[in-house]
């Protein structure tokens, strides 16, 4: 006989999919009862990798496997926060990234304020799977979704004075407690060339690994410009100017001889604390070698023909 | 009746020096060593040094102000934590991070300044460690006193090391910078306690 099962008693797949992961993290709960006392962090700890994340690949272009989506929403460099990388999912938990916000103006012909979620409508997410190397020695593979800068900035069209592209990092101190380090030079501020920005590599991000782009990896917006340090591909964009003069960036703002404009990646220019010549992918043991331009020198170096990258780190 | 063996600072000093390796295997065993573990084990162990140096340190003038006179017999144990710490340190810059790869090592040290004070502070932490025996205390006699000087030296190497290892500038103020401000400022303070005419007042009191 048939009986069809009527669609009421089909369990939605978020539900049997959180509830996957409820039952694992009791067997966690269970197994890390005896350890609770002395490590209350295991019980908080972010839930790892969710069942469902879906890449259009496993690895980058160069084979190298994507690191797990535990590892890219918990270590993550976000001083707006707190300077502990494994501290920033906890704190950005709460944080509201939707709806948001992203306001374009400068040098344009028509300055524009945008919805994060009309943008994903105009412009179908697509993924791009990018190495992103930092400028502490450490690197990952990262499978993000978004658009490329250069949509967003055709639709609000440079005008010919514009030269350059500065963005600034929402402030928002009652939220981000690393606001109140006096420290440093806030708000959040990057830049790039015009030409950097309308490279097609460059890129906003606003999803991860097939879903939202949490808090703490930079939503509601964030730029990703693979060939450069991370501390380029600043997070959760609340402006972005056109300008004619090259813009104050925040890491140049506090140490200039360490950290310049460009910021590519390069192993031939040293950097006074972190060697730039190896990095530690995470989930490895042994060093690599970092690749110049971060492995896109093919698509890139023709960018600064001509310059002196050791004096334009 | 027999007398305790150890006094309870004793204890208190034996246990706070092992207590944070323990945490740190126990860290290690159960995967919590962040995403990065060879670095966080570099970051903390380097942290565990400079505190127990700064413990080691603060023994002499502690004890005359407090008038608290084993404090000053706890020194050289807190010392030798300091020093534990800075091997596990050392030990996993060389093995763990690069390997052994001597020539990404040297690529890297001749370029970075911050590793060299940290190479000099734990060269001139080594016969500190090892004199550290009764054996040697004898056999040295007024020279062991002035041998362990060298932790007046060491001391600032081990802070300049630090702030540098972080990323902020310290002439400009700005950057992640806190941390190493407050081991300097209490490196610079234990340092000046010893000034002769600092310490008369000291004793006075």
């Amino acid at each position: 006989m048939n009986s069809p099962i009527p669609s009421s008693e089909i369990t939605p797949k978020q539900a049997y999919l959180s509830r996957r992961d409820f039952i694992k993290a009791a067997g966690i709960l269970a197994g890390s009862m005896a350890l609770a006392a002395c490590a209350p962090d295991l019980l908080n700890a972010p839930a790892s990798d969710p069942a469902e994340l879906t890449t259009s690949a496993k690895t980058d272009e160069l084979g190298d496997p994507l690191n797990s989506h535990k590892d890219i929403i918990n270590y993550n460099n976000y001083y707006e926060f707190t300077t502990d990388k494994e501290g920033v999912a906890r704190l950005a938990q709460n944080f509201p990234t939707s709806p948001w916000d992203v306001e374009v103006s400068g040098l344009v012909k028509t300055p524009r304020k945008f919805g994060v979620e009309d943008l994903i409508k105009s412009f179908p997410p697509e993924e791009r799977i990018y190495r992103l190397r930092c400028v502490e020695a450490w690197s990952m593979v990262i499978p993000w979704l978004g658009f490329p800068l250069s949509k967003l900035l055709n639709l609000v069209e440079p005008t010919s004075a514009a030269k350059y592209v500065r963005f600034e990092t929402v402030f928002k101190p009652a939220e981000m407690p690393g606001l109140k380090e006096p420290w440093y030079p806030w708000p959040y501020q990057e830049g790039l060339r015009l030409d950097e920005a309308m490279h097609d590599l460059t890129f906003l991000a606003t999803g991860l690994y097939g879903g939202e782009l949490p808090a703490q990896s930079g939503g509601g917006i964030r730029l990703v410009v693979p060939w450069k340090y991370g501390f380029k591909s600043i997070k959760a964009i609340v402006k972005i100017e056109l300008t004619a003069e090259q813009p104050a960036t925040m890491w140049s703002a506090i140490a200039p001889n360490e950290y310049g404009f460009y910021a590519n990646v390069n192993p031939a220019v040293d950097h006074p604390r972190w060697s730039q010549a190896s990095e530690r992918r995470i989930g490895e043991l042994a060093r690599r070698d970092t690749l110049p331009f971060n492995g896109y020198a093919e698509q890139v170096a023709s960018l600064y023909e001509g310059m002196d990258l050791a004096k334009n780190y | 009746m027999k007398k305790a063996r150890f006094t309870a600072l004793q204890l208190l000093v034996h246990g706070a020096g092992w207590l944070p390796l323990a945490w740190l295997v126990f860290d290690f065993l159960t995967d919590n060593l962040t995403a990065n573990p060879i670095q966080a084990i570099e970051q903390r162990s380097g942290i565990h040094a400079i505190t127990f140096l700064l413990f080691s340190l603060a023994c002499t003038p502690l004890a005359s102000i407090l008038d608290w006179k084993e404090l000053p017999l706890r020194r050289k144990a807190l010392g030798n934590y300091g020093f534990l710490y800075a091997a596990v340190h050392v030990a996993t810059f060389f093995i763990l991070d690069y390997g052994l790869n001597l020539a990404a090592i040297w690529r890297d040290v001749a370029t970075k300044s911050f590793i060299i004070l940290g190479a000099i502070a734990f060269l001139l932490l080594l016969p500190l460690a090892a004199t550290s025996f009764r054996f040697w205390m004898k056999r040295l006699g007024k020279n062991w006193k002035r041998l362990h000087r060298l932790v007046y030296l060491i001391t600032p190497l081990v802070v300049v090391h630090f702030f540098m290892a972080k990323k902020g500038d310290l002439l400009n103020l700005s950057g992640d910078i806190f941390q190493p401000f407050l081991y300097g400022g209490l490196a610079v303070a234990l340092l000046l306690l010893r000034l002769p005419p600092i310490k008369k007042r000291l004793s006075r009191v």
